[in-house]
């Protein structure tokens, strides 16, 4: 039992932050506002850091890492709602592409070239949902790659990956436009399916649980940015004479939000843990995080906005950036509702 | 539990750091063989040992009082009341986490409640902390026997969340080898049938505040010691109001120090609100249970269960969540770290998770809920009692709100 990260690991983590800090600045944010790209000088600079590749293979150029490695990245990620892709490229189309390497007719040899563009930071890549849960695709307008799914004819579902021409990608408004997202239409052939049938199922299944730890890892650095900056608006902000924060009814909504997310942290480390490990309970662990971290970052944004006042409601204001990205990963990847019911599903079902 | 480097109370900005950069053990959940070989002793012990669920009369009663004792001698006879501290005291000298390990089996054997948690929960980890080797010896033994309870002379009728105003005063014995001892406590849990008292008096009545208080380990037998109990909400005598006229206390019986009083005060509640009080086992098997009862609701009246399904699976995610930070924090304690301001943060999330759980289950019992007639499901309700204490006693959460603001998030005082 030893329930810590690495010194490797905090210091990877440090130079992230430190490199996201200086290239991804709230200026850079309202940039991405107005001109969302899915690669940019910044991906490029996360590429040769090796955060792009992390979990690709070491055959193909990345660091062949797991998600207990990334998730620190991905937290980072969501301190600075980086508008660039991480999450799905990384944390999910990477691993995915290394676990079906050569299983499909797409080729071995395709699978191979795009992880190593992925890890070369040249693709990024955007994943769409398991079959019948429909949800716009964050990501898709300008992603290089969509990894796609169907409910498959008989034999159960199948995965697909589409390049960018071969699929006609429909923007859809999102309240973060950063988010990029799109509705798909493209056609399945043999071709472009990587897997069905049972290795299908695994492969969507081991997908959504790291998407919900992934997407719990973001959230935690994008609640974790809301509590402070409302901490430290609160320090400044005088009424009454006196800075806000020392008035009670501040401090204990932010203490609520900070103990909310303290409490969400371990749960989203330890899930990233489990799946790592292939650990029984490990879709029950995903689902504990993201609905944690889910609550713990709608509560944070209701609580900053509060704390920060009018002004908090305005786009002069830097909060703006953060909520959006809070609100809309809250439910995407799943609910905490609904994660909340396969928690509960999972305790009933007969060992 | 005691362990010597507990130092709790101890602000440490980023607990997410580890204490040496270079440290390169890789994360890992699983037990050791050697700890599981632990947990199967302590659970065939346990088996074999246990009373019944519920099987004692209340502790807060005289007969439950002393049924309780008796159980904590028998663990005590087979070195099972203090896993945790040094052999010489009667425990096993196991760490922390197979101290976690004892607790899961203890309380999945939903075996009594302990009787002496004042004493070895909070008072022992002070005593290891700043007592002297002849207080160790002295307390210590009779503390994991069950011989000798302790309970908790802190708050006063004018002094509670403000604890720092109390006026219980000890003055310089005229015979120079003590302190004689005038004032009121209350709230003391268990102080109706306890042999001794951990408390806090003003030595230096000049003093301001936190300063000038000193912390005494009073016997209860003590002439000018009377003890008036007080039923609490279920009707028992949980609580006792405690007065001391002119109560003389040897200098042998003052820990850490004369006028260092609040620096002591505060590692005991820091053990209170942290790492030793409320194990996580104690939720995740309440947790556990809400789940079975759910099961069994749902086939009843799947109605209402539906309705509360989301706050079942919420309170079990909170009792996991506790179970998984306080490896968190037991990691960082033996990785050389210490239990700072989270100690505060860590009683809101237990006390809620413990309502919350219970809450649930109440729920699902809907008009059964309020039946207090010793069925199977009682205990829900009881526990629901005791669980709304929670957010009240080791610092009411209002207060450990203002902690976690002010040295969590820097937040100016008020």
């Amino acid at each position: 039992m030893h329930f810590a990260f690495t010194g490797q690991q905090i210091e990877f983590r440090d130079t992230v932050r430190r490199v996201l800090a200086r290239e991804c600045t709230t200026d850079d944010l309202r940039a991405a506002f107005a001109a969302p790209t899915a690669r940019t000088a910044r991906w490029a600079t996360l590429a040769e850091l090796g955060v792009v590749g992390l979990s690709v293979p070491e055959a193909h150029g990345g660091l062949g890492l797991g998600l207990l490695d990334l998730v620190l990245l991905l937290e980072e990620a969501g301190r600075v709602a980086l508008p660039e892709p991480l999450m799905a490229t990384s944390a999910l189309a990477a691993p995915l592409l290394g676990d079906l390497e050569g299983a499909g007719p797409a080729g071995a040899t395709r699978v191979r070239s795009w992880l190593e563009e992925i890890a070369a930071g040249s693709i990024t890549a955007a994943v769409g949902p398991p079959p019948g849960c429909p949800a716009p695709i964050a990501g898709a307008v300008g992603a290089d790659l969509l990894v796609l799914t169907t409910p498959g004819p008989e034999d159960g579902p199948e995965v697909h990956v589409v390049e960018a021409g071969a699929a006609e990608v429909t923007p859809i408004t999102s309240l973060d436009p950063t988010r990029r997202l799109g509705a798909v239409t493209w056609e399945p052939t043999a071709d472009t399916r990587l897997a069905s049938g049972s290795r299908a199922a695994s492969t969507i299944l081991a997908t959504s649980d790291r998407a919900a730890v992934a997407t719990a890892a973001e959230l935690l650095g994008v609640t974790d940015r809301m509590v402070v900056m409302a901490a430290d608006y609160a320090k400044e902000r005088k009424q009454f004479g006196r800075p806000i924060g020392a008035f009670q009814a501040v401090k204990h909504l932010l203490a609520g939000a900070k103990v909310k997310l303290e409490f969400a942290r371990p749960l989203v480390y330890g899930a990233a843990w489990a799946l790592d490990q292939g650990a029984p309970d490990a879709s029950r662990s995903a689902s504990a995080a993201k609905a944690c971290a889910s609550d713990a970052a709608v509560e944070a944004a209701r609580v900053s906005l509060q704390v920060h006042g009018a002004i908090g409601y305005t786009w002069e204001s830097d909060l703006h950036l953060f909520l959006k990205r809070a609100w809309a990963l809250s439910e995407a990847w799943g609910s905490a509702a609904e994660h909340r019911r396969r928690v509960l599903g999972s305790l009933l079902a007969p060992a | 539990m005691v362990a010597e480097n507990l130092v709790v109370c101890q602000i440490s900005p980023d607990t997410l750091e580890p204490m040496d950069p270079t440290m390169d053990t890789p994360m890992d959940l699983r037990y050791t063989d050697a700890q599981e070989a632990f947990r199967e002793e302590a659970r065939t012990w346990l088996s074999a040992h246990a009373p019944a669920p519920h099987a004692l009369p209340s502790l807060d009663t005289a007969e439950g009082f002393e049924a309780h004792r008796a159980w904590e001698r028998t663990m005590f006879a087979d070195r099972w009341s203090v896993v945790s501290w040094p052999e010489e005291y009667g425990g096993r000298g196991v760490g922390i986490l197979e101290w976690l390990i004892f607790e899961e089996e203890y309380w999945r054997a939903q075996a009594p409640l302990r009787v002496s948690q004042n004493g070895i929960f909070l008072l022992a980890p002070t005593l290891s902390e700043f007592g002297t080797d002849q207080q160790k010896a002295r307390f210590l033994p009779p503390m994991a026997s069950g011989e000798e309870i302790w309970c908790q002379g802190w708050s006063e009728p004018d002094a509670g969340s403000d604890l720092a105003g109390i006026r219980s005063r000890a003055r310089r014995a005229h015979s120079d080898d003590g302190w004689v001892l005038t004032g009121q406590k209350t709230w003391a849990s268990r102080g109706a049938f306890a042999e001794w008292c951990f408390g806090l008096f003003r030595t230096d009545p000049e003093a301001e505040r936190h300063r000038g208080l000193t912390y005494f380990l009073v016997e209860m037998d003590s002439p000018g010691v009377t003890v008036r109990p007080i039923p609490q909400i279920d009707g028992e005598t949980g609580f006792a109001e405690l007065f001391f006229e002119e109560v003389f206390v040897p200098d042998s019986q003052v820990l850490g120090g004369v006028g260092r009083g609040w620096n002591v005060a505060m590692a005991t509640a820091g053990s209170e609100r942290g790492l030793s009080l409320r194990s996580p086992a104690r939720y995740s098997e309440a947790a556990t249970r809400l789940v079975a009862l759910y099961a069994e609701r749902l086939a009843l009246d799947p109605e209402r269960a539906v309705l509360t399904a989301d706050a079942v699976a919420q309170a079990w995610i909170d009792a996991e969540a506790y179970r998984l930070n306080t490896l968190w924090t037991a990691t960082r304690v033996l990785d050389g770290g210490s239990v700072g301001s989270e100690a505060s943060a860590n009683k809101i999330h237990w006390s809620e998770t413990d309502l919350a759980i219970h809450r649930a289950a109440l729920a699902l019992l809907g008009p059964a809920a309020e039946l207090h007639d010793g069925g199977a499901d009682a205990p829900w309700l009881d526990g629901y009692l005791f669980a709304l204490a929670g957010p009240i006693y080791a610092g009411t959460n209002e207060i450990q709100r203002n902690v976690v603001a002010e040295r969590m998030l820097g937040l100016p005082r008020g």
